[in-house]
């Protein structure tokens, strides 16, 4: 029977069938970061046990660090303490760690793939919900809580039930300034926030297999917001390209048998999957979230719909994300003013998001009453994005222009909003408090449509400014 | 503690309804309460702003303070996959949770913490979300075994995924000690792996 890349990497990596009935799965890559661990490598102590691969695993320093002045200590002693932390356990463990020094700091899943240890055919997991990220290599990735970091650790495995499988199809073309982001949050629009519950989701189709792999990352990170368990991309000539040269990718000879191997797991032809979802892809025009959830999202030309026209269950939510965003139904989206733009994270932080940012931002000057913030994912992508002088075209059109980490996506460090201050962002979450103010109210669209917001004032269909 | 103590088979307390669907886990934590190198305070912090912004939550009311069965709607725990919000809300009492459905990180991160999540429907969720209301002091039944609710003289079908339920009813969802006795078998299925033994 045709098999699935599921089917594939879930066989290679069962280490065995549990008594629960859950499949003790091996993880080939192990990604760890200072928020969701310090409480793992304190059980790993009680347990008195070691890390069980310390070659698999690997960290990083993203959520909490200072995107401004990086000087140690830092000025919050709550992040210094977390990162003292994060220095102690990986040294104890015998860890190797990305810090600012390294040159590879990042956020967890842009440096994942950018150093080449994402890799297709793998498992991997990391103690954040994003981890689906990962995906877009064709890689099997879970986000984990900490007493499964604690596990992985000190196993290297996870006990985990194996998700159905839904293809999800994006069919024809996009039209010019319609993005990756604009497509992922198009699905969660059409599948719901939990249609994906139980489900990997396979992305496939015309759309998908034209996209770059920084695109694919951009759409597999936002799995987890339609409620899949892990979302990924069936490798293929671009996945190999991407991954060459990497620097923890195989060299020379070993990269060509590896990239047979690669090939070899992705979805054979006449593979069956538990469902089938289409889209048009032509359909598609730059999408913006109104709401308290992804899902909560119109095209920048619609208006913002009325609770009436939600299924009864979901009513109360839109009524709820109405009187928090502070919209009337039926008001158009476009024209909602913004106080701050921030361009970044994990799903938007890549160099191809800031040279599409900077396609914009070359158009035109932040408005005087709009912060506006300019975050790339990793030092890398900031040294790219300077080697090209996207900074200085950043900073001439008046954004900030930043230090990597997860910065205004979680609001954990510095970067907030304050009060009720409405919010552009690339980033992949608008609940309540997410970007670190209870009540900021955040509006999830592209980078480029977030340039042409902080520019503009306001959301603004960003086909009118590329014109 | 012996195998006994971690078999999850029923858990019986007084209900919390907690109403509203895709409660995510920066609701049930927010973020700022997770610079934080240890769980101990989490307790504290459960639903923090949702408190602040409505002091009819709940989690402010007297009545239910000492509950244990927390009652929720549908995709609860959405979001961030934060260890933190099951920690949060096992930390100010909660044993049990019953639900329309639930966001699956937090589903497994619960089973992790011996919580176990039953799904029901979202009529009996209703029902019981409104007769908690009524008699807060009243206990119920969370019977993971059985897969139902019992409160009063009702019982409600609610459903736990059967790895889940073995895990959790067995006694086994501390999940190291299993993980570990594979032994060598770990060992054994990396090396097979093209990426492990070498291209
Ligand atoms: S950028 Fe945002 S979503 Fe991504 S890992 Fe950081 S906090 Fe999580």
């Amino acid at each position: 029977m045709a098999r699935t890349l599921l089917d594939k990497v879930w066989e290679a990596h069962t280490v065995r069938i549990l008594p629960s009935g859950q499949t003790q799965l091996l993880i080939g890559l192990h990604l760890i970061h200072e928020v969701t661990t310090p409480q793992a490598f304190q059980m790993l102590k009680e347990l008195k046990l070691k890390v069980r691969m310390p070659e698999r695993t690997f960290g990083t320093l993203d959520h909490i660090i200072p995107t401004a002045d990086q000087t140690r200590p830092y000025a919050d002693p709550e992040a210094e303490e977390m990162a003292q932390h994060m220095y102690r356990n990986m040294k104890e463990f015998g860890l190797p760690l990305f810090d600012m020094a390294s040159g590879k700091q990042g956020i967890v899943h842009v440096i994942g793939p950018e150093l080449g240890l994402s890799q297709p055919g793998m498992t991997i997991a990391c103690g954040d919900s994003h981890t689906s990220t990962h995906g877009a290599v064709g890689a099997i990735a879970f986000g984990i809580g900490t007493t499964q970091v604690r596990d992985v650790l000190a196993t290297q495995c996870l006990a985990m039930a194996k998700p159905k499988l839904r293809q999800v199809r994006v069919e024809g073309a996009l039209a010019k300034g319609v993005y990756a982001k604009d497509v992922i949050l198009a699905i969660i629009n059409q599948l719901g926030v939990k249609g994906g519950v139980g489900y990997a989701y396979e992305y496939a189709g015309p759309v998908i297999e034209r996209m770059t792999m920084e695109e694919r990352l951009t759409i597999c990170n936002m799995s987890i917001e339609g409620g899949a368990r892990c979302g990924y991309v069936n490798p293929d000539a671009a996945t190999v390209e991407y991954l060459r040269g990497r620097p923890y990718a195989p060299k020379d000879t070993a990269f060509d048998r590896a990239a047979a191997w690669w090939k070899s797991v992705a979805t054979e032809p006449d593979a069956k999957f538990d469902d089938v979802a289409r889209l048009d892809g032509a359909a598609i025009e730059p999408v913006v979230t109104w709401g308290i959830n992804p899902g909560m999202s119109v095209g920048v030309s619609q208006k913002i719909p009325a609770p009436e026209s939600a299924p009864e269950p979901e009513r109360p939510t839109y009524r709820e994300a109405l009187a928090h965003m502070g919209f009337q139904a039926g008001q158009p989206i476009k024209g909602a003013k913004i106080d701050v733009a921030f361009v970044g994270s994990c799903t938007n932080g890549r160099l191809s998001d800031l040279r599409a940012a900077a396609e914009v931002a070359k158009r035109g000057k932040v408005a005087k009453h709009v912060r506006a913030l300019i975050v790339p994912g990793s030092q890398q992508v900031a040294k790219a994005a300077e080697a090209e002088g996207l900074d200085q075209i950043f900073q001439a059109a008046g954004f900030q222009w930043r230090k990597a980490g997860c910065s205004m996506c979680l609001g954990m460090n510095d970067d907030k909003l304050q009060g009720r201050e409405m919010s552009a962002s690339s980033s992949n979450r608008n609940f309540i408090g997410r970007q670190g103010s209870p009540t900021g109210r955040t509006l999830l669209m592209s980078p480029a449509m977030v340039v042409a917001a902080a520019i503009t004032g306001a959301v603004t269909d960003v086909r009118e400014i590329l014109k | 503690m012996s195998a006994a103590d971690f078999k999850r088979r029923q858990v019986s307390g007084r209900g919390i309804p907690v109403t509203g669907n895709d409660i995510d886990t920066d609701r049930i934590i927010p973020a700022r309460f997770l610079k934080a190198v240890t769980f101990e305070s989490m307790g504290e912090h459960a639903f923090e702003d949702a408190k602040k912004q409505n002091p009819e939550h709940p989690f402010n009311q007297k009545a239910y303070q000492g509950a244990s069965v927390l009652v929720v709607g549908q995709n609860f725990g959405c979001g961030s996959s934060r260890e933190h919000a099951p920690q949060a809300l096992m930390r100010w009492g909660i044993r049990a949770i019953v639900g329309g459905s639930f966001g699956e990180i937090f589903f497994g991160n619960c089973v992790m913490l011996g919580i176990p999540c039953l799904r029901a429907s979202q009529e009996d969720i209703e029902w019981l979300q409104k007769a908690v209301a009524k008699s807060p002091q009243q206990p119920m039944t969370v019977d993971v075994e059985k897969q139902e609710v019992r409160f009063g003289d009702r019982v409600i079908k609610a459903t736990v995924p059967e790895g889940a339920r073995n895990q959790l009813v067995g006694g086994t969802w501390d999940s190291t000690a299993v993980l570990l006795e594979a032994g060598a078998a770990i060992e054994a299925t990396a090396r097979k792996l093209p990426y492990v033994k070498g291209y």
